[in-house]
């Protein structure tokens, strides 16, 4: 681990301050916000992070869930992943976001992880977490090794000729499912960015995932009104029963009028290079009856434009066949 | 551990303060090495071993209900200053990378991964290591009942199940075994003695 200066910022304006003048946000940053640390300290071990700086922002008044006035949740930034899942208004309204939290890590993880470091995860790709390697997203420029490499667990979606690395969260899914506003102060003051907007993909430029610039701090997210009466449910598919990243996941937000989708929100995880809203699989099943043949032809407009690579090429049908299971499950009781 | 020879106590060296002695050393030359780099930062500090470095930074930690002055690295990790600086050995690592749960530690009561830390994260905060749970003569609940359920084989990732398994008592958990496995999921055992740990786990949730 490369030495670096440690600051717990008095308030949010000495963090943002204290931030402003890393070159960069995102990989390379020589400033970082600590949060659970569950990310940033494994990166930082493996040298893969070599922030100058560490500000702990962990003392940080960012850690309360409160309703907001339209009806929805303000949830801050350093709330735990453990307490998100466990609050009753998640458990009773959000249910899709409890059960992804809890289907992620283990319970000491979702202990110490932030939501806010959830957003800002990092992949999984081992050739990204290994130094020794080329990787476009570590080190613009050198190659992805693992498009003629191992990429059994990588994207099949919203990958480039550059990077194939998925996005590894289970929270994010949910969020992006449920139409989750991020609220961002940085330098310049304070704005909103969409969940949806919020991770980017590749492209030619994989070492930038998310639109944070130097000294933006996430201060909260905010989830809509919960949508009365809908039936949510987080299906995550991996190689082991617990503790494990996914190969495919799905969250389904429905509601179900008289038999028939009046209302889909369908994001997938485990397979998409960022958290994988799917308004093809949304359009395609409202409005139509909930029976097994209109949830595999969602599943099917989801995956319309998988990519295979030499060795994932499987995550394709589990991709289908979990986002189909999923609705199932969501339509059963 | 015991060492078990015939030498009177008094002849033989100590092993525990041997390898303490040259761990210490170690640290302190590692902490050397590095503070070129921090020599703008702070004025000369003090290692525990009494020596002047520059780098280091204080922190009281509080372990087991007894507060720590030290004056660490600020990259080392919580599992590193209990085990290194502090020399509380029985929190162990095993990956040092999250994937195990060996260093399992409670951090306000909640469990966490103190390899996945840094000490400096927690000055003031109310660290409990495998140390404050019981002692040989009075054991924790939980600690009596992994050995009734001889529920170890080589005994490394235990500490980390116990405690982890402690925090479970407190923790929404359904009655069932199924519960109980996927609330120790986050503890691997090499040796593969899940059966017996979910039994010595569910014998205190029985008489709890």
């Amino acid at each position: 681990m490369h030495i670096f200066e440690f600051i717990r910022p008095a308030d949010q304006a000495a963090a943002i301050a204290g931030a402003a003048h890393s070159k960069t946000a995102q990989q390379g940053a020589d400033v970082r916000f600590m949060g659970g640390g569950t990310t940033l300290i494994d990166l930082m071990k493996l040298n893969v992070e070599t922030p100058a700086r560490v500000l702990d922002i962990n003392r940080l008044p960012l850690d309360k869930i409160e309703p907001t006035p339209d009806g929805g949740l303000k949830i801050g930034a350093i709330v735990r992943n453990s307490d998100l899942a466990y609050h009753a208004k998640v458990q009773k309204d959000y249910s899709v976001l409890s059960q992804a939290i809890l289907n992620g890590a283990s319970p000491q993880i979702r202990n110490m992880a932030t939501v806010a470091g959830n957003l800002l995860q990092r992949t999984r790709c081992v050739y990204f977490r290994d130094t020794a390697m080329p990787c476009n997203k570590r080190e613009p420029g050198t190659g992805c090794p693992a498009i003629p490499g191992h990429n059994r667990t990588l994207a099949i979606l919203g990958t480039s000729e550059h990077c194939i690395a998925t996005n590894p969260s289970d929270m994010c899914v949910a969020m992006a499912a449920l139409d989750a506003t991020i609220h961002i102060q940085g330098p310049k003051g304070s704005r909103t960015v969409a969940f949806g907007d919020f991770h980017l993909l590749p492209g030619n430029t994989p070492h930038r995932e998310t639109v944070l610039e130097a000294g933006d701090l996430i201060t909260h997210v905010t989830l809509p009104p919960p949508v009365t009466g809908s039936k949510q449910v987080y299906l995550k598919l991996r190689d082991r029963a617990s503790y494990e990243f996914a190969l495919a996941s799905a969250a389904v937000v429905l509601t179900v009028s008289g038999g028939n989708i009046s209302r889909a929100r369908i994001a997938l995880g485990g397979v998409g290079t960022k958290p994988w809203r799917s308004p093809e699989a949304e359009a395609a099943l409202a409005g139509k009856p909930a029976n097994d043949a209109n949830f595999r032809q969602t599943a099917e407009a989801a995956l319309r434009s998988a990519k295979a690579q030499s060795e994932n090429g499987f995550k394709i049908e589990l991709a289908k066949r979990c986002l189909t299971h999923a609705l199932r499950m969501a339509t059963a009781s | 551990m015991e060492d078990n020879n015939s030498l009177p106590e008094s002849s033989q060296p100590n092993r525990r303060q041997f390898l303490l002695t040259g761990t210490l050393a170690a640290g302190v030359f590692a902490v050397h090495t590095h503070a070129q780099a921090f020599a703008h930062e702070s004025e000369l500090t003090r290692t525990v071993d009494g020596s002047a470095v520059t780098g280091a930074v204080p922190i009281t930690l509080r372990i087991n209900g007894k507060d720590h002055k030290l004056e660490i690295d600020p990259r080392t990790t919580l599992l590193d200053c209990i085990r290194e600086t502090v020399a509380l050995t029985g929190t162990k690592k095993g990956c040092d990378h999250g994937q195990c749960g060996a260093c399992t530690v409670h951090v306000n009561g909640r469990r966490v991964l103190s390899c996945l830390n840094l000490a400096l994260m927690h000055d003031g905060e109310e660290i409990t290591t495998v140390e404050g749970l019981g002692t040989p003569e009075a054991m924790h609940p939980m600690q009596a009942s992994f050995q009734a359920c001889d529920a170890y084989q080589c005994g490394y990732c235990t500490s980390g199940q116990i405690m982890s398994a402690v925090a479970l008592l407190k923790e929404p958990c359904g009655p069932d075994d199924a519960a109980v496995k996927e609330l120790m999921s986050g503890n691997i055992c090499r040796c593969g003695a899940y059966a017996n740990i979910v039994a010595a786990i569910q014998q205190v949730r029985k008489h709890a």
